[in-house]
């Protein structure tokens, strides 16, 4: 065994900047996806037609093809299509919102649908519109039910982060990399923000275990 | 109060409702009654468009419930509905669940709604129950804040709809009575039901059907001492 930790003690503070990078990234594109899913939901669920081949079609692509080939097409092709110069950044963030709404918007859709429909003919019944039925009622009860998918995905969508590395983020993965070119070692740096990834997910499980837990109040009897 | 012309549903190619014509005064108590299956419960759907009906027109206070000009919600605020399964918002307490409509549906000021559903809860004898979750509470009195939920509207009409039917026996009666109440202070209510006894001793009129079809419609001690059709005679027969 030929590990030496010891080299990759000056660049520690270097990678720990990446978590910063990788969570903002995440946060942004977890918001982005989480909106868009929720509105994909509605569209999925709606009366009107074109909605829901609207939604279903949007789904069947960002589902239907590799999430690295999205990446890279709005990375690459948007420059060359509109001459605007997207920053890695945004073109990462709109291709993994963009992309985790597709499978959020599946999560919500069924969520919504095991809520008892009497639920809803409560709410009709004493003449609440249907935004508020939606927003107060159904909603409300969907996100308890779906919590732990939902935790899933912000898992999913932590790890595959890594892959915007691919184009010059600089990310946590970005900077292992970095650092293990500049001292022609790639395994401790490799190994030490593999830990760092694993931290993070620990620590989103146990939110998500705390957030169910209080959700859960309105079941005691 | 509200009229039905000519009322008929179908679901695909079956029929479940035909031509059901009946008009309900105000301050009435009709009881629906009729072996299951026989459409009662659509019935009572239709009156507040839970249903939509295939054809025939649902007048409440002369405007057409069916006509897609009318606006069905502010309608509905006037129309209450008791379930079977009683429907309460689980994620809200006991006094969230009768203040919500009125707060987001009607606009009425939040301290007026609360003091308005603290006064509901007493009525049906549960006030030290407004901050429990329905989760908490027994079938029995789960119908009870249901009945206050929809009274919280300010209703001109009450519908009921098997509202005993999932109970524990021994829960029957503190619903029956509430109910019983209830039309005492002249409420106008339609109530599908099974309890005979309710029927017979609270409603003003029996409407009895079969097969989707409104066979008989009479006063209580008329119909369930001598039925005019041979079906509601041995409908009554089984039952009684």
């Amino acid at each position: 065994m030929n590990l030496d930790f010891s080299q990759i003690t000056p660049y520690i503070p270097f990678m720990l900047e990446g978590i910063w990078v990788t969570l903002k990234f995440v946060a942004v594109a977890l918001i982005v996806g989480f909106i868009l899913g929720t509105l994909l939901a509605l569209c999925k669920i709606s009366n009107i037609k074109p909605l829901n081949w609207f939604a279903i079609a949007y789904t069947s692509i960002f589902r239907g093809t590799p999430l690295i080939l999205q990446l890279m097409t709005f990375y690459f092709a948007i420059p060359q299509l509109t001459g605007y110069d997207i920053s890695p950044f945004l073109s990462a963030v709109l291709a993994f919102g963009l992309n985790s709404a597709a499978y959020i918007s599946e999560i919500i859709r069924a969520g919504i649908q095991a809520v008892d429909k009497g639920q809803t003919e409560a709410a009709m019944a004493l003449g609440v519109p249907y935004r508020q039925m939606m927003k107060d009622i159904i909603l409300p009860q969907a996100l308890k039910n779906i919590l732990p998918s939902l935790m899933n995905e912000v898992i999913t969508l932590t790890k595959e982060s890594a892959l915007v590395s691919t184009i010059s983020v600089l990310d946590l993965m970005r900077r292992a990399q970095v650092v293990g070119a500049d001292i022609y070692r790639n395994f401790e740096p490799l190994l030490f923000v593999g830990l760092i990834y694993w931290i993070m997910v620990f620590g989103l499980s146990t939110i998500g275990k705390v957030l169910e837990r209080r959700l859960k109040v309105s079941d005691q009897s | 109060m509200i009229k039905v012309d000519n009322l008929t549903k179908k679901f695909g190619n079956n029929e479940v409702l035909r031509n059901i014509s009946t008009e309900i005064a105000q301050g009435e108590v009709v009881s629906i009654i009729g072996p299951s299956g026989s459409g009662k419960s659509t019935f009572l759907r239709c009156m507040n468009m839970l249903e939509t009906p295939t054809s025939g027109k649902i007048v409440f206070d002369q405007q057409d419930l069916t006509d897609s000009k009318t606006p069905v919600n502010k309608m509905r605020q006037r129309i209450g509905m008791v379930f079977q399964h009683f429907h309460l918002f689980p994620h809200l307490t006991v006094l969230e669940n009768l203040t919500y409509a009125p707060l987001k549906a009607k606009g009425v000021n939040k301290q007026v709604a609360q003091e308005k559903a603290r006064e509901l809860l007493k009525r049906v004898g549960l006030s030290e129950k407004e901050a429990a979750y329905p989760n908490s509470l027994s079938g029995g009195q789960k119908q009870r804040v249901a009945i206050a939920r929809a009274l919280a509207m300010e209703p001109e009409l009450m519908l009921f709809d098997e509202p005993t039917s999932a109970l524990d026996p021994e829960m029957v009666k503190e619903v029956l009575d509430v109910m019983k109440d209830l039309a005492k202070s002249g409420m106008t209510m339609v109530v599908v039901t099974h309890e005979m006894g309710f029927a017979r001793e609270v409603a003003d009129r029996i409407l009895f059907l079969d097969h989707g079809v409104l066979l008989e419609e009479g006063n209580p001690v008329e119909f369930f001492s001598q039925p005019k059709t041979a079906r509601a005679k041995d409908f009554l027969d089984k039952i009684l």
